[in-house]
C-alpha cells in the first residue's frame, strides 16, 4: 500500500479537505494494489466537480479490518482505465463514461448502461457483440417480457441451444434519482430513497438514515436500531421466500412454488403490521422509527412467526428433497470463486460462490453491532447454493427475529420525525448495508451549507448484472429464466 | 410423490375470502383519507409544508387531497394541529376518472362500477392483462404478482396476465413513464386489438408521483394514454388492485 487512504469506520464522515487527492499513477497503483492483493472490494467509484477540479474518487471495501478506504486523484478528459487491470470498475468505468464523458482510455467495452444522455437517447441501441458462423444466431429478450416484471434487456448470441454470450442492456427504468437528490436533504429525499429499489425499500432507507444520522450527529436510540433490524430481517425473509418458490416455478415444482408465493405475503403482511406499508415504507426515519413496537405487538408478531415457520420449512424441504429440482439445480449456471471476485459480485451471489462479503459481519452497522449475525457463505456457485444460501439465511434471519422481537421492551423509546438536520459541511460520508440482494453503498459530498452536492447510489444489482452473464456462458438458453431468478437483481435499482 | 400430498394436507387451504368479505388490513394501514369540514387558520400550511408530492392544496373551498399524487405517508396527518386529514382503513380507492381522486370536505368517495356498459360487457366475464412497467420500482409490480399467489388466486374472477399484447384487453401501466419506456410502451398499447383500455397503477402512473419533475419521466401516464382506470396506492395494495380490477370488469366486488 504505496497512498495514504482516507480510512472510515461504517457508517463514516470525514472534512473533504481530509480526503487525500493523489497523482494519477498513484491513484491507479493504490486502488488497483488494493483490490487484487489486500482484497478490498469496490464499493464505490464516481467523479465529482469541486472547486473547479474534476476528481475521480474511490471508496474500497476493506473487510479484514472492518475499514472504508477512500482515495481521490484530479482528472481531464481521459485516464488510462482501472478495468484493464482490475475488472471490478468494469461497470463503475461505463457509468462514468457515460455520466461525465471522462474517457477511461483502454477499457473494453465503453458501451452506455443508462442511455441517458444525448449521445445515446435510445435505449438498447447499442453495438452488441454479434457472433458469424454456421448455427450462429442471436435472441432478444425484453424489455417488457410475458409476466409481471421490471423492463430490461437481453441479447443472446447463441450456437444452436447454447448460449455463447450474454449481453445485458438496462436503462429503461431510468428515473434521474441521484440528480434528484443534490441539493436535499428535502421533504422528498427520504421518499425517493425508499424508491430507489421497491423490494429493498427498508435497506436504501437504512443506509440513507445512518448516512444523515453520521453527518449530523444523530444517536438514533438502541430500540430504534432494533426496529430497523426487524425490518431488515423481515425483508430478507419476505424476498429469499418468494424467490425460492420463483424458482420452484421455474422448474415446475408447483406446490413449492405456490406455498411460497401465500408464505412471502404473510412475512410482507408483517411488516405492514409494523408501519401500515408492506415494503415498511415510512418505517424508518432519520433519527430513528416512525413507529414504535410495544411488547404486545412484539408477542403478536412472534405468535404470527411460529404459524408460518412450519408451513415456510415444510414447503422448503419439499423441494430440497425433491430429486427432479435438484437435478435441475445443480452444475447449473455456475459462477467460480475466482469470477466471482474478479467481476466483483456482492451479497449472497457472491457468498454462493465461497467469497466471505457479509456488510453486517465485516463491517457491522445498527444493531448488528450488539445482536451479531454469523455469515453464510457456500461453495459452489451454481442454482443450487444460490437457491441454499436463501435457506439457510432465511433460518438466520428468523432466529435473529426471534431474538429481536423478544428483547424489545414493553414500549420502545424512539425518535420520530426529526424535521431540524444540518449535515457537516464540506464532508463527505459513506454508509454501506447488507440489503438481502447483498451491499449497498451510499456516499454523500455537502457543499458549504451542508446541502448535497453529490449524491451517489450504488445497489447490488449493479455489482451483480455482470455475474448473470457470466452465469449463463455456455449453458443452454431453456436454462436462462433459472439462473435469472436465482439472481433476482434489479432493474430499477441498477438504473437509479 | 407422497410427500406432496402430505405437504398439501399440512399447508391448507388459505386462499382469502374476498369477495364474500373483506380482506382483514393491518391496523396501521393508510387508506382512504377524508377532510374534515370547517376553516383552516389563515396562514397555515402545516400539511403542505411536509407533503413530499404536493398532493395537497388549498382554495376557497377548502383543502384538496389528490389522492393521484398522494403517497399514502400520513405526514400531513401528522403535521395538522387541526386534524383536518384523517386516513381511513378503507382500502378501496380506484376510480374511473382522474377527477374521482382528487378529495374535499364536501364530495365523498363514490365506490363506482364500471359506468360504461359497452366496457362491461367487453371484459365483463374476461379481463386479460398486459403489463407494462415503465420505470415502475418494483413494489407496484411485486404486489401485483402477489394477486397471482395463491392467497388472492386472480384466475377466480377471469383476471389473467397475458404473454402477448395481441391477446389482451387492457394494459397495465406501473411507474411513472420514464423517458426510455416511451415507444415500447406506445408499441405495446398499439398492439393491442382494439377497443383496448388502459390501468394506471400506482401514483406513479397516475401522475408520475415523486417522478413527476424529473426530466427523464414523462410525469405520469396521463400525457401519454388516458387511463381508463386509476389505482392509487405507493404502491397500492393487492386488495386495492383487485376490488378496482373486479369493478372495472363491471362487477359489484361486495
Amino acid at each position: 500500500m504505496e497512498a495514504n487512504f482516507l480510512t472510515l469506520s461504517n457508517p463514516g464522515v470525514a472534512a473533504l479537505g481530509n480526503l487525500p487527492v493523489v497523482p494519477l499513477d498513484e491513484f491507479r497503483r493504490s486502488v488497483i494494489s488494493g483490490v487484487n492483493e489486500d482484497g478490498w472490494g469496490v464499493s464505490s467509484f464516481f467523479s465529482v466537480e469541486l472547486d473547479g477540479r474534476n476528481l475521480l474518487i474511490c471508496v474500497l471495501r476493506d473487510d479484514s479490518s472492518s475499514k472504508l478506504h477512500l482515495l481521490s486523484c484530479e482528472v481531464g478528459k481521459s485516464y488510462k482505465s482501472l478495468t484493464s487491470e482490475c475488472a471490478a470498475f468494469h461497470w463503475f468505468e461505463r457509468e462514468l463514461r457515460e455520466s461525465t464523458g471522462i474517457e477511461p482510455v483502454g477499457h473494453p467495452w465503453l458501451k452506455p448502461i443508462r442511455f441517458n444522455t444525448d449521445e445515446s437517447p435510445d435505449p438498447g441501441v447499442t453495438d452488441y457483440f454479434t457472433l458469424g458462423g454456421e448455427g450462429a444466431h442471436e435472441v432478444s429478450l425484453g424489455p417488457v417480457y410475458s409476466g409481471v416484471n421490471e423492463s430490461g434487456h437481453f441479447r443472446f448470441q447463441c450456437v444452436g441451444e447454447d448460449v455463447h454470450l450474454l449481453e445485458i442492456s438496462l436503462g429503461y427504468q431510468h428515473r434521474g434519482i441521484e440528480s434528484m437528490l443534490v441539493g436535499g436533504p428535502t421533504k422528498r429525499t427520504l421518499p425517493i430513497i425508499e424508491t430507489i429499489a421497491g423490494d429493498s425499500s427498508t435497506s436504501h432507507t437504512g443506509a440513507y438514515c445512518q448516512l444523515v444520522e453520521a453527518m449530523s450527529g444523530l444517536q438514533p436510540s438502541k430500540y430504534a436500531q432494533m426496529i430497523r433490524g426487524i425490518a431488515w430481517e423481515f425483508e430478507r425473509i419476505a424476498n429469499h421466500t418468494g424467490d425460492l418458490g420463483a424458482l420452484a416455478g421455474c422448474v415446475a415444482f408447483l406446490p413449492t412454488q405456490s406455498y411460497c408465493g401465500r408464505i412471502r405475503g404473510d412475512f410482507l403482511n408483517m411488516t405492514a403490521s409494523l408501519c401500515g406499508n408492506r415494503f415498511g415504507r415510512g418505517l424508518i426515519v432519520l433519527g430513528g422509527v416512525g413507529y414504535d413496537v410495544g411488547k404486545a405487538r412484539a408477542q403478536e408478531l412472534i405468535a404470527r412467526l411460529d404459524k408460518v415457520v412450519p408451513d415456510l420449512e415444510n414447503a422448503l424441504d419439499l423441494m430440497f428433497a425433491e430429486q427432479s429440482v435438484l437435478d435441475r439445480f445443480e452444475n447449473l449456471g455456475t459462477v467460480p470463486k475466482e469470477t466471482a471476485r474478479e467481476v466483483g459480485l456482492v451479497g449472497m451471489a457472491a457468498r454462493a460462490s465461497g467469497l466471505s462479503c457479509d456488510v453486517r459481519t465485516h463491517l457491522p452497522y445498527g444493531v448488528y453491532g450488539e445482536h451479531p449475525v454469523e455469515e453464510v457463505v457456500l461453495n459452489g456457485g451454481d442454482v443450487l447454493a444460490r437457491a441454499r444460501i436463501r435457506y439457510d439465511e432465511i433460518r438466520q434471519s428468523l432466529s435473529s427475529l426471534y431474538r429481536l422481537l423478544s428483547s424489545l421492551p414493553e414500549v420502545s423509546p424512539c425518535v420520530s420525525g426529526t424535521r431540524d438536520i444540518s449535515l457537516a459541511s464540506d464532508s463527505i460520508g459513506v454508509s454501506l448495508v447488507e440489503s438481502w440482494r447483498g451491499e449497498m453503498c451510499h456516499v454523500a459530498l455537502t457543499d458549504g451549507e451542508g446541502r448535497f452536492m453529490k449524491y451517489k447510489v450504488v445497489d447490488p444489482s449493479f455489482h451483480n448484472w455482470f455475474g448473470l452473464a457470466m452465469s449463463m456462458r455456455d449453458e443452454q438458453i431453456s436454462h436462462f429464466p433459472i439462473c435469472n431468478k436465482s439472481f433476482n437483481l434489479s432493474c430499477c435499482g441498477h438504473d437509479l | 410423490m407422497i410427500k406432496s400430498f402430505i405437504a398439501r394436507l399440512k399447508q391448507g387451504y388459505q386462499t382469502g375470502k374476498f369477495p364474500h368479505k373483506d380482506p382483514v388490513m393491518p391496523d396501521r394501514f393508510l387508506g382512504l383519507p377524508e377532510l374534515s369540514e370547517g376553516a383552516c387558520p389563515e396562514t397555515c400550511s402545516a400539511c403542505m409544508d411536509v407533503c413530499p408530492t404536493n398532493a395537497i392544496s388549498r382554495d376557497a373551498d377548502g383543502l384538496q387531497l389528490d389522492m393521484g399524487r398522494c403517497l399514502f405517508c400520513g405526514k400531513c396527518q401528522g403535521n395538522c394541529a387541526e386534524k383536518r386529514i384523517s386516513f381511513t382503513s378503507q382500502h378501496d380507492l380506484g376510480t374511473f376518472t382522474r377527477e374521482g381522486l382528487v378529495r374535499t370536505a364536501k364530495s365523498g368517495y363514490s365506490y363506482d362500477i364500471q359506468p360504461d356498459k359497452a366496457i362491461s360487457k367487453l371484459v365483463g366475464s374476461s379481463l386479460k392483462l398486459r403489463h407494462v412497467s415503465a420505470g415502475g420500482c418494483a413494489a407496484c409490480e411485486l404486489d401485483f404478482n402477489a394477486l397471482n399467489t395463491l392467497a388472492w388466486d386472480l384466475a377466480r374472477f377471469n383476471i389473467e396476465v397475458v404473454a402477448s399484447p395481441r391477446h389482451a384487453d387492457a394494459v397495465l401501466v406501473t411507474g411513472p413513464v420514464t423517458k426510455n419506456m416511451l415507444l415500447a410502451l406506445k408499441k405495446i398499447y398499439e398492439a393491442i386489438p382494439k377497443p383496448s383500455f388502459v390501468i394506471a397503477c400506482g401514483t406513479c402512473a397516475i401522475s408520475g408521483g415523486l417522478y413527476a419533475d424529473s426530466d427523464q419521466t414523462c410525469g405520469g401516464l396521463e400525457e401519454v394514454l388516458k387511463p381508463d382506470l386509476y389505482v392509487p396506492g405507493c404502491p397500492p395494495h393487492p386488495a386495492t388492485l383487485l376490488d378496482a380490477l373486479v369493478r372495472f370488469m363491471g362487477k359489484k366486488p361486495r
